[in-house]
């Protein structure tokens, strides 16, 4: 008997099985680090490690290893890229919370990296099965992570109820895997639009279109999406804020990667069927998320909606897939919004204090003025969020509008533009009290180094990428040749 | 080789808004004096535009210093900025007038100054950026940022119900600003030459290059409507108005008056005139309605108002219906009329803010019967302030006759408006001199009283403040010439363009 060992190409997923490597390292000499810091360090060190890794293939042909299970392509990268910013950020984010809430543990920061190699796989994946398994892979992770501050009630409550939805959203997709696996026959990306292309018939199966419908729920989930978005208030809110912060973005930007992968790899061809249902559900997650966000005065809450209804955003670049620039105004939005919203939550990081939650937006009263420098990130972050020019924010929501106006969908630039309109109301209201509103005992905030490096770095970032739109697209315009 | 004076001119005032934030031990003292030596600064920088210098040529009726390089490449977005006859007195109106709100914080602002001047500065950016940009998205840009630092002057600096006042200023803005982000969407889709650039838009639309379909262009107008009659602010979309200029600090209600509502009618000029001719003739007569209305409405308003401030804001309503008339005169001599007339409700308004600040900075009240007999105690004051009411009532030999009577003359010749908007026109100009001099009489003659015998009269600032927006007054108001013909070229090009619809009444 011949058993042929096929050749493997490790590069294809090079970037995570980095992290996952480094994390196990870092996992075994924590134990001998005294001082967390340290731990932390290295961890950042990963990160730095896992993006380089991914740089000699910038720009080269996509490969595809693993029978086809895995591949690195531009867009791979990119959001390799992002996913690395955000982690780092995250990281640094945590190093005093943790500390100020007794709970620093060096495991923290090896699950946080585990959870993000995940992440990576999301988007480095080409095969039903490998998205699913990664999906997986990342809420195992984030259980965890949820779960983290565990004496406290509402973190566990937060740990259990991501569990549950993820439960959900599991079998959703791994039902809707096996529709699409069982009319098609194969789970490999390419080979299924492949298959839709040469059968007309198949085109039209309720059984696969079924399938796809419950694909999209699956992921609808993970990206909160409206209706499946009801754990995300309650997870955001009990979660440690620096897991809240990774959660709302970089969970969001490997759900929406794989969410990419699918119909863009996968179901080009279906798309008069999925395109319509896709922009409705869209124009719901942004009239609904941001609705909703008007009428909470807990800020987790608030930037809990908040982030649902950018969801609804990015959706709309995913409805005008076809057009020239989707691809690119998709990873654009991503990085402009993970950015803004990982800042937004370190000052709610900041205010946090070791058994006492001050997530009420009318603790933040005065705090522009006697936290200058974090009060002016927050501003911008909020300004940017709100579409406010000339920062990232604004840029995104304007390429986003401008592709879904090109597929023709107008009515939803419309819907999205009106909806802005909606969002600046509560966006300013933190504002409001930071700068207008003054108390008579102020609620004490804590700003450390790595903190404000991590704020200011963010703050950086989201005003540079405005004015230089023009380079960043090209760095992201570069996965619309290795898309496909 | 291009120049970059245009440039110059945008960029210094945010450069001096970051060196304000972030030089390290600046007293409040320091700071707002950088900041007025940095204002005037931008005012010299400015000064080579006036017509004769060299660098700007009245006879040119395009675009001039024309400063244009890509900037979003692959989105077609140019950084292109140039001035014409349009723009230039709306340019030098802003540099000419930041100085003088800069110097009238030096009394009234104590707290935060900093911030204050910083702002101050960054909002002179926005603003010039508005009239240079020739790029639909550059200018949209400028436009959207404008609304942050008023956003935080209002809101931090303002009076007691600032918050209120300024979340809806901000609201009510961007609200209609969004409504033209898309029309701006569409207008690069339906052009598809992947350009923002609005002289090449106008001009394919002019050489039939580019048609819009009737109805959508009509559509398009509208959005771009909404963003500029809530910025003018055209009635009903006033409401915003007297809110932020009650609360706004006097600085702000300055600037706010004096440039940020030209915004409005700037854009309606450089924008909804030039891009959608057949449906600017087709909403002509609707616009002007609304703007009789607003004349007519602000007028009645302001004479029931108890506060003076709140007089003068509601002035403005009634004021700059008179520029919207002008504008939708759609003829050449309306538009002349239109655009001077903003640049003298610039300084008669903001100068009336200013003598409004500076009895209030006396007496923290604003109420019209705590004062009384200011003449024989502040005579200079009062000369000054009647002066001011004059301009703003449109005393002939005073800038406000000039415009106020340009744009009756478009008014009344014009092909879509006529004689019955001109005579209600008219009735706004009689109005307007029964609340000012009403206010006036009340405030300034009479008896004095035990609260005002101790008023001081104007100091040296605040002469020195009123001192040059008076001589602009009195310039204009006698010899006018040299201001229209700076933009006679540019107007009668672009009233040219209107040309063909107008005729076909």
């Amino acid at each position: 008997m011949n058993v042929t060992i096929p050749q493997i190409d490790w590069a294809t997923i090079g970037p995570p099985l980095l992290l996952v490597v480094w994390a196990t390292v870092l996992l075994l000499i924590d134990l001998f680090i005294a001082n967390k810091r340290t731990t932390a360090y290295l961890a950042l060190l990963g990160l730095a490690a896992s993006a380089a890794v991914a740089v000699p293939f910038w720009g080269a042909q996509p490969r595809l290893s693993f029978a086809g299970m895995a591949r690195i392509d531009d867009t791979a990268i990119v959001i390799d890229w992002i996913l690395a910013l955000i982690t780092a950020i995250t990281v640094l984010f945590s190093i005093d919370y943790l500390k100020r809430q007794s709970i620093e543990m060096g495991e923290y920061y090896s699950l946080l990296l585990f959870t993000t190699a995940g992440m990576m796989m999301m988007a480095h994946g080409s095969n039903l099965i490998v998205l699913f398994l990664s999906l997986e892979w990342v809420s195992i992770g984030l259980y965890v992570l949820a779960g983290f501050a565990y004496p406290r009630i509402r973190s566990e409550e937060a740990a259990m109820k991501y569990l549950l939805y993820g439960a959900f959203a599991a079998g959703f997709l791994i039902y809707g895997i096996a529709l699409v696996y069982g009319t098609t026959g194969s789970t490999d990306l390419t080979t299924i639009a492949t298959i839709l292309e040469d059968n007309a018939a198949l085109r039209t199966s309720p059984v696969l279109l079924i399938g796809v419908g419950l694909l999209i729920i699956g992921f609808g989930y993970k990206i909160s999406m409206v209706p499946f978005h009801m754990w995300t208030p309650d997870v955001y809110e009990g979660s440690p804020t620096p897991v809240s912060a990774y959660m709302s973005t970089a969970t969001k930007a490997a759900g929406f990667a794989a969410l990419l992968r699918v119909v863009q790899i996968a179901l080009p061809g279906l798309i008069e069927t999925w395109q319509l249902p896709l922009a409705l559900l869209a124009a719901l997650t942004m009239v609904i998320g941001n609705v909703a966000a008007v009428v909470q005065n807990n800020i987790k809450r608030m930037l809990a909606y908040s982030a649902i209804a950018h969801a609804g955003f990015i959706l709309c670049a995913l409805v005008a897939i076809r057009q020239a620039g989707a691809v690119e105004s998709f990873l654009y939005y991503i990085l402009a919004y993970s950015l803004t919203n990982l800042g937004a939550f370190a000052v709610v990081i900041a205010l946090e204090q070791a058994g006492e939650e001050r997530f009420d937006i009318a603790d933040l009263a005065g705090m522009g003025w006697r936290q200058p420098l974090l009060g002016m990130a927050m501003a911008i972050f909020m300004l940017s969020l709100a579409g406010v020019p000339p920062l990232a924010g604004f840029f995104a929501k304007w390429l986003v509008f401008q592709v879904a106006y090109q597929a023709g969908y107008w009515w939803l630039a419309l819907i999205g533009l009106l909806s802005s309109v909606i969002s600046a109301f509560y966006y300013l209201r933190i504002i409001v009290n930071m700068y207008m509103r003054e108390r008579t005992e102020p609620v004490r905030s804590f700003t450390t180094s790595p903190m404000l490096i991590g704020v200011g770095f963010a703050a950086l970032l989201v005003v540079l990428q405005g004015f230089l739109t023009s380079p960043v697209l090209d760095l992201v315009g570069q996965t619309l040749t290795a898309g496909r | 080789m291009q120049s970059f004076l245009l440039s110059l001119i945008v960029w210094l005032p945010l450069v001096g808004a970051l060196v304000l934030l972030f030089i390290p031990g600046l007293s409040d003292r320091t700071a707002k004096r950088l900041a007025l030596v940095w204002s005037l600064a931008v005012f010299v920088v400015s000064l080579p535009l006036v017509p004769g210098l060299g660098f700007y040529n009245a006879s040119e009726p395009g675009l001039q210093l024309v400063e244009r390089v890509p900037w979003i490449a692959r989105f077609g977005v140019d950084y292109h900025l140039a001035i014409d006859g349009i723009a230039l007195w709306l340019v030098l109106l802003t540099t000419f007038l930041t100085p003088i709100t800069i110097l009238s914080t030096f009394d009234s602002v104590h707290t935060r100054v900093r911030s204050f001047e910083a702002f101050m500065l960054a909002l002179e950016t926005g603003m010039l950026g508005v009239f240079l940009a020739q790029d639909l998205f550059l200018f949209y840009i400028f436009w959207e940022f404008t609304l942050v630092p008023m956003y935080f002057l209002i809101g931090i600096w303002g009076g007691s119900r600032r918050i209120y006042a300024t979340v809806k200023f901000f609201l009510y803005t961007f609200a209609a600003s969004v409504l033209m982000l898309l029309a701006i969407i569409a207008l690069y889709v339906l052009w598809g030459r992947n350009s923002f650039s609005l002289p090449d838009m106008v001009a394919a639309i002019q050489s039939g290059q580019f048609v819009l379909d009737q109805n959508l262009a009509r559509w398009l107008f509208l959005a771009f409507f909404a963003a500029f009659a809530v910025k003018v602010p055209l009635w009903p979309f006033h409401s915003w108005l007297p809110d932020a200029h009650t609360e706004a600090p006097t600085a702000g209600s300055v600037i706010l008056a004096g440039v940020l509502l030209k915004l409005g009618g700037y854009g309606f000029i450089r924008f909804n005139l030039q891009l959608f001719p057949e449906a600017s003739r087709y909403f002509a007569f609707a616009i002007g309605v609304l703007a009789v209305i607003g004349i007519i409405y602000g007028a009645w308003i302001a004479y029931a108002q108890t506060d003076i401030k709140k007089l003068v804001a509601y002035s403005s309503v009634s004021h700059l219906g008179f520029v919207m008339l002008g504008i939708f005169a759609l003829n050449p001599i309306g538009i002349h009329g239109a655009i001077l007339q903003m640049v003298n409700h610039g300084l008669s308004t903001g100068a009336l803010f200013l003598i409004v600040g500076m009895i209030y900075e006396r007496r923290h009240t604003r109420e019209i019967d705590a004062f009384g007999g200011l003449w024989k105690v502040m005579p200079v004051y009062t000369g000054m302030s009647l002066l001011i009411i004059m301009s703003s009532i449109g005393l002939p030999a005073l800038n406000g006759f000039v415009g106020e009577a340009t744009i009756m003359f478009g008014t009344l010749s014009s092909q879509v408006l006529g004689w019955e908007f001109a005579a209600f026109g008219l009735l706004g100009v009689i109005l307007s001199a029964v609340y000012l001099l009403w206010m006036f009489r009340r405030v300034m003659m009479g008896d004095v009283n035990q609260a005002t015998e101790k008023m001081r009269d104007a100091t040296r600032l605040e002469i020195a403040m009123l001192v040059p927006v008076i001589a602009l007054i009195i310039l204009i108001g006698l010899y006018p010439t040299p201001f229209f013909q700076a933009m006679d070229q540019s107007v009668t090009a672009l009233a040219n363009g209107l040309a063909p619809v107008v005729a076909t009444r």
